[in-house]
């Protein structure tokens, strides 16, 4: 398994997510934004940060950088590609995931754990997770507002692009931050490209305050 | 030509920057104030005198980058 982690100006969540990959006994290579071709990968991140200090918009100018044409043309191809929070934001504003994202409604950035809810595991990313599962990882956003017109949405849970919800610790839908449906990740039509606004590579080991981040991201090694 | 492309978040979409600089207004005493949008102004110098090419330029780079048409409206202006 071998993952491509990209880095861009202001990407700072790199080195945790190539780590987080490692400890699941994948082999990580850095892959800076100025590269354009991505070579025999099987699957790329995104990771979070705030690439290109979240000038414009978050994620609206990392879109532009030579590698993200690679990026697009690898989930074009069927390729799996994982966007985490400003990974997230990229591929909303690349058109890869459907929606945008807003100002935290209450404007603050939210850094905390937070409980999330399995909406639907029939894709790569959650399958070692049930629906209905409850899993406590880290947020760290200012806009994770997600946003997304009514009929695109209903398009998305007809086709099960819905995957995570945030709730609190018995499941009862629990919205941090303004988002739509309380949604906190999702997926494309075809099933290959995931965006979450949570951390699953800061929940990683017991000691940094859990490990359900572990059965997350070893999804794409099964 | 300086033209100025004039951003804000579509009707609907909730503006939290708007509605903390309205509770701020109506703090201060400007009590009459009932609603707040915050949006932003990009003023872009483009080397013509041709007004209307300007206006398709602007117009071109609102659409690929400098407003997001899932949550954000623009408007046009040229300025000199």
């Amino acid at each position: 398994m071998k993952v491509a982690v990209v880095v861009f100006p202001g990407t700072n969540c790199d080195r945790d997510t190539k780590w987080a990959f490692e400890k699941i006994g994948a082999k990580a290579d850095f892959i800076w934004h100025s590269e354009e071709k991505l070579d025999n990968y099987d699957l790329v991140v995104l990771p979070g940060g705030f690439s290109y200090g979240d000038y414009l918009r978050s994620g609206a100018i990392a879109r532009f950088s030579p590698i993200m044409k690679a990026v697009s043309e690898f989930a074009n191809k069927g390729g799996y590609v994982l966007g985490i929070c400003n990974g997230f934001q990229i591929l909303l504003e690349s058109h890869l995931l459907p929606g945008a994202m807003t100002r935290n409604e209450n404007l603050h950035f939210i850094s905390k754990f937070h409980h999330l809810k399995v909406i639907n595991n029939e894709n790569k990313f959650l399958q070692n997770l049930n629906i209905g599962d409850i899993v406590n990882i880290p947020i760290a956003h200012a806009e994770g507002n997600y946003k997304v017109d009514e009929n695109i949405l209903q398009d998305m849970y007809n086709n099960g692009q819905v995957i995570l919800k945030y709730c609190d610790k018995d499941g009862n839908e629990l919205n941090p931050n303004g988002s739509i449906d309380s949604i906190a990740g999702i997926c494309n039509k075809n099933k290959n490209v995931f965006g979450l606004m949570p951390h699953p590579e800061r929940a990683m080991q017991s000691i940094l305050g859990g490990i359900d981040g572990i059965k997350m991201i070893q999804g794409f090694i099964k | 030509m300086r033209v100025a492309v004039i951003v804000h978040l579509k009707k609907g979409v909730l503006d939290p920057q708007g509605k903390a600089v309205l509770h701020a207004l109506n703090t201060l005493g400007f009590e009459d104030v009932e609603n707040v949008r915050v949006g932003k102004e990009i003023l872009v110098d483009i080397n013509t005198k041709d007004r209307e090419k300007a206006i398709k330029e602007a117009k071109k780079m609102a659409d690929e980058l400098l407003a997001n048409p899932v949550i954000e409206n623009y408007e046009i202006e040229v300025k000199e």
